[in-house]
């Protein structure tokens, strides 16, 4: 008896590891960790706008955590490989078909060359990721490959994906080793895309604008999440909040998660592509690991604020941090239950041999 | 919240520190806000992310698990009461300030008789009162290196449009209140156009992507027609550099 592993191993060349858009869906664009370092000359930070699914998908393929990934919103794309790839999908679930049979999220898979992968509506959540080993290979621009599409830069030509554009592969593999291998998330660290979210705040940096009672307003009711929801913002509605005199300030800077509230009393929520100053009095902060779940909030959608200590966000910021480590290493321990390992009998010269054929995607 | 060496600090998420020297716009907070972005942009060893300077305040992205928001702002306010640093750059300093040629009125300027009557000028004032003063860029924001200006005379001052075009064309140059400035891209936009320049603020594929910083100087320079599209074609074709002078102050 003698165990065999074969790796069918394909030379890479440029240019031929790539996949075709066939349909681009409502908007899809090419992201990544966003193009920090800038916004003292009023360019965005853009991003993927939950960071969350978008740092898995790429876990899952084994990429470097900076590298570029396809996002879709409300409804999904298709496309068609023309290699054979290692690709995650992350996020809301647009119920995924390959070749007509439906996969998981929160996995990775094979597609085969040839394959057409194809994305439907959003039935939980509103953005998923597709992140394929190696990366989207766009060229960076001021050090990210996120599209802005204000600015028409990044990602293909600065715009939302297009029907035939043929997208090439990176080379942005953190885990050469273990590249080749499926891998399945855990369920502990799966999401759960209510419609009804919770989201945590720090007050300030102007809550001393607002009247006590606005923000018990503001801490104590639903708001709703209006159809003016994009990568820029999310517009809600709800009961006023109340300014003591001023909605205005002279402008200031603008983190991912900021609560502007201008004069007419409804809430703002700065998000990846947000303009990098604005004038409106910011109530709080929304803290960074609760930002993943209003991503993936949809117009309609109920948004509940919840009053947050310093300690509190900082310790969920931790956690957020440990998970990444703690999913990589469940990742490891998976090693040897690939879905993608295949065994068969041979009989040579009257002798038995078990192989064991594993393929490869490089 | 009390004030410590003439800022305040606050918060802005758990990763953001807001440092804040004002409320309002003036030069002199302006120049300390950048005088500190400068000094904690040297500062190796505060996990400081990113900083963003503004009007009157800066925000500092850091990094929670590496520093605390205490200690930060023990370190932030030990350098703001260092008596020096806010003293060196008042006098006898030289600022360069970059010429911005404008082609005014016509298509590139459809607001500019507008501006003109509404301050019961001729437009020829206009542009002559437009022109004559350098302006201070406070900061940059709105969209990849638009400049916040400040000094406009209030001679030619003239409130926004009631409805705001969806889209104006790079390069144009308009009025907003007591404001100036210019589109560095195509933007939906509310302020009176009085006039175009061939220059782009912001160009990805330039060495320098952003023509501006904050704490730089500007001055427009009427042009004609014709030197605008010959500017224009320079600009395009890599060739051209903006005309610097030099301010002395003090």
């Amino acid at each position: 008896m003698l165990a065999l592993t074969v790796l069918r191993s394909q030379a890479c060349r440029k240019g031929e590891h790539m996949f075709t858009t066939i349909n681009p869906g409502f908007f899809t664009t090419i992201q990544d960790n966003g193009r920090w370092g800038y916004q003292a000359y009023g360019m965005p930070v853009a991003g993927a706008m939950d960071r969350y699914a978008y740092r898995v998908a790429n876990l899952l393929v084994g990429n470097k955590a900076g590298a570029a990934v396809i996002e879709m919103t409300i409804l999904g794309a298709t496309f068609k490989f023309d290699e054979s790839q290692l690709v995650a999908i992350c996020g809301a679930d647009m119920q995924a078909k390959l070749d007509g049979v439906g996969v998981n999220n929160w996995s990775s898979f094979v597609v085969r060359k040839g394959s057409e992968l194809k994305f439907e509506y959003a039935v939980t959540g509103c953005r998923a990721y597709l992140a394929v080993r190696g990366g989207i290979d766009v060229p960076s621009v001021l050090g990210s490959r996120s599209t802005y599409t204000r600015a028409k830069i990044g990602g293909l030509e600065g715009r939302a994906l297009r029907q035939g554009d043929v997208l090439n592969i990176a080379q942005d593999i953190e885990d050469i080793e273990n590249g080749i291998q499926t891998r399945v998330l855990e369920a502990q660290y799966i999401p759960c895309y209510d419609q009804n979210i919770s989201l945590r705040v720090l007050l300030g940096p102007q809550a001393d604008m607002f009247t006590a009672e606005a923000i018990t307003t503001f801490l104590n009711n639903e708001y709703v999440i209006t159809d003016e929801a994009d990568r820029m913002g999310y517009r809600l509605v709800g009961p006023k909040i109340t300014h003591v005199n001023k909605a205005d300030i002279v402008s200031d800077a603008l983190p991912f998660g900021a609560i502007q509230v201008p004069a007419h009393g409804m809430p703002i929520i700065m998000m990846a592509d947000r303009q990098t100053t604005g004038g409106y009095a910011k109530i709080g902060t929304v803290i960074s690991p609760d930002l993943s779940k209003l991503a993936q909030a949809k117009p309609g959608d109920l948004v509940h604020f919840s009053l947050c200590s310093e300690n509190e966000a900082i310790d969920a910021f931790k956690e957020e941090q440990q998970r990444y480590t703690d999913i990589v290493r469940s990742f490891h321990d998976q090693k040897n239950s690939s879905g993608l390992v295949r065994h068969f009998s041979i009989v040579v010269n009257q002798q038995a041999y078990k192989v064991q054929v594993e393929e490869y995607i490089s | 919240m009390e004030k410590v060496n003439g800022i305040e600090l606050l918060n802005a998420g758990e990763q953001g520190l807001v440092i804040e020297f004002g409320k309002e716009i003036s030069e002199a907070v302006n120049r300390k806000v950048h005088q500190l972005a400068r000094r904690l942009i040297s500062e190796p060893d505060m996990a400081i992310l990113e900083i963003v300077p503004t009007y009157r305040s800066l925000l500092v992205y850091f990094d929670p698990l590496k520093i605390s928001r205490k200690d930060l702002s023990e370190q932030i306010e030990r350098i703001a009461a260092e008596e020096k640093m806010f003293h060196s750059e008042e006098s006898k300093e030289v600022t360069n300030i970059v010429q911005i040629p404008v082609c005014y009125g016509g298509e590139f300027g459809p607001d500019l008789e507008f501006v003109a009557q509404h301050n019961g000028i001729s437009v020829d004032e206009v542009v002559n009162i437009h022109t004559s003063t350098p302006y201070l860029v406070y900061m940059l924001g709105f969209t990849p290196g638009f400049p916040y200006l400040g000094g406009m005379s209030e001679k030619i001052a003239t409130p926004r449009l009631e409805k705001p075009r969806v889209q104006i064309p790079a390069g144009s140059v308009g009025i907003a209140g007591s404001q100036t400035g210019f589109y560095p891209v195509d933007s939906p936009g509310g302020w009176r156009l009085i006039g175009r320049t061939p220059i782009k603020a912001f160009n990805p594929a330039a060495t320098n992507p952003f023509l501006f910083a904050a704490g730089d100087y500007l001055q427009f320079k009427p042009v004609s027609v014709d030197e605008f599209f010959e500017i224009r074609r320079e600009v395009d074709a890599g060739t051209y550099s903006p005309e610097i002078t030099s301010l002395q102050k003090g």
